[in-house]
């Protein structure tokens, strides 16, 4: 199939960036979407040019490291699909297609497509984690905990910390990668005691970090990967509340 | 609580405006209620309206609510401003070429803040013509000897425009609402998969019988006196 590209070019940081436009006469349509921009890559090396930056690693929709926001939407037009997992067979013959970073001022661009996200590390090192040491993993059955709350921490910590929340939503708001690490370590035992602790001090940091407030639009959980739900975001507004009110 | 109560961060401002929200939705039930009176045959209507408006304007009760009620228009709309000022910086001065993030959400949820200074504005126009007139001007009285409310909105509710702008405001109020209610409930952190459905059709349910019952009563008096005035 034959192909029209518009991507960002950005030389650096502080460049000024553009959409530039590429060809690509023959492209296989089950090729993932990294495939065809690696072929495009190969070309431009062959010709001498400077070949596009993009983040990935994994290529198999786990790592989090491909956002890319593609004809206008992040990831891509399919829902719950990450930039690598998307295919070329979902375009027809003679698209255009738009390629641009994901954008926020927390996110600045470092290279063409390739984005700065240690915004979200910084999140994390507030108070994602459980601060006492427990040892080795134990034995899976020694803890108690309901089938569907195990279910449901799960769901909330299958986030693989893409950014496409942050991208797609219109306050460029981190809610539902701060409140999907929130809400799995709040339901359960190991992580609850700290809970409102740790969002007080998640939230401060994602604030710090120049991130938008929540208005509950919805747009993350369609275009996160991971299907996550904004319902993780109203436990941590829940926990931070309780952080609150109870604070001496 | 520490550090500056209120401004402390998103979460604390945006807690802000959903109480403030709910407790204008509050207020609005209220004032529903009262104006439904208004639907009365003319004569009944006249002395009730009257009645209770002078009722409500001397009850210190009611004053002190009004005060936390103006408090909260204030309140609601400044949060909402310097939270949309603060998210625009979030999102960078770089916008996105091509961009149909509006694909998957529902144009009103995208535009509260539109829709809402919308409703400021009516809301503006709204007190300067009935609340305005009724504390601060000399106005014709009743037979019974009070001020006559009833017949400064039956005379405004004669102009066709007049109801129109009503209609139209009060559409506002339901889409800002169609997403107001429930998303104040998922900010303040009321929100649960097993009670959120409920929650939602309670909004919707709300969203419905405040905003065709407040558009009724123009459209009624508009087509029920609509004759000419003594
Ligand atoms: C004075 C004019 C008003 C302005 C400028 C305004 C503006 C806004 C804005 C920008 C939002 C945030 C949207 C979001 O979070 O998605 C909002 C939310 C809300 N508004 Fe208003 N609004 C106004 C009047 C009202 C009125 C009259 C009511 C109620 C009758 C109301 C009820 C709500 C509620 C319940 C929310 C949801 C709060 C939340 O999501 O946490 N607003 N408003
Ligand atoms: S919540 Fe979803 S969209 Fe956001 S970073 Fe995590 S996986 Fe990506
Ligand atoms: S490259 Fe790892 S998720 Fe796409």
């Amino acid at each position: 199939m034959k192909i029209q590209l518009k991507i960002w070019r950005q030389e650096n940081a502080k460049a000024k960036g553009k959409m530039v436009d590429y060809d690509l006469p023959d492209v296989n349509p089950e090729m993932s979407f990294l495939e065809m921009l690696d072929v495009l890559n190969e070309k431009l090396i062959r010709s001498g040019d400077d070949p596009i930056e993009f983040d990935h690693d994994c290529r198999e929709g786990i790592c989090g490291q491909c956002g890319l926001f593609i004809n206008g939407r992040a990831h891509g037009p399919m829902s719950a699909t990450t930039t690598c997992q998307l295919h070329m067979r979902h375009f027809e013959d003679g698209d255009t297609i738009y390629v641009e970073p994901f954008r926020a001022s927390a996110f600045p661009v470092v290279k063409d497509l390739r984005i700065d996200r240690s915004a979200f590390d910084r999140i994390i090192q507030a108070g994602g984690f459980i601060s006492t040491r427990t040892g080795d993993a134990p034995e899976a059955n020694a803890i108690p905990i309901g089938h569907q709350t195990a279910e449901d921490a799960f769901d909330a910590a299958a986030c693989i910390g893409c950014g496409a929340c942050v991208a797609t939503c219109k306050n460029a708001s981190a809610a539902l990668f701060t409140g999907a690490k929130v809400s799995h370590l709040a339901m359960l035992p190991q992580g609850e005691p700290e809970s409102p602790e740790r969002a007080e001090k998640m939230v401060a940091q994602m604030e710090a970090e120049g991130f938008g407030h929540c208005t509950n639009t919805g747009a993350c959980e369609v275009e996160c990967p991971q299907e996550i739900s904004i319902e993780h975001i109203a436990r941590m507004n829940f926990e931070y509340n309780k952080a609150a009110v109870l604070e001496k | 609580m520490s550090r500056s109560l209120f401004l402390r961060d998103s979460v604390v401002r945006k807690n802000l405006m959903a109480l403030t929200g709910l407790f204008l939705c509050l207020f609005l039930v209220i004032h529903l209620a009262g104006n439904l009176q208004l639907l009365l045959p003319a004569e009944q209507a006249q002395v009730q309206y009257n009645h209770y408006s002078e009722l409500l304007s001397h009850n210190f009760f009611i004053k002190a609510v009004s005060y936390a009620l103006y408090a909260s228009i204030l309140a609601h709309a400044l949060y909402a401003l310097i939270l949309t000022r603060r998210a625009k910086q979030a999102r960078g001065p770089q916008g996105y070429a091509y961009d149909k993030r509006g694909q998957v959400t529902p144009w009103y949820v995208r535009n509260m803040g539109v829709l809402g200074a919308l409703l400021l504005a009516f809301i503006i126009i709204h007190m300067r013509d009935f609340w305005f007139q009724y504390k601060f001007t000399e106005m014709p009285l009743d037979a019974e000897g009070r001020k006559d409310l009833y017949t400064v909105v039956a005379v405004a509710y004669q102009q066709l425009w007049y109801v129109a702008l009503y209609v139209v405001a009060m559409l506002v109020l339901g889409f800002h609402l169609l997403h107001g209610f429930h998303s104040a409930f998922q900010t303040l952190g009321l929100y649960h998969s097993k009670y959120n459905r409920w929650v939602k059709w309670a909004g919707y349910g709300y969203t419905f019988i405040i905003t065709a019952g407040f558009a009724i009563i123009p459209i009624y008096m508009y087509f029920t006196q609509n004759q000419p005035l003594p």
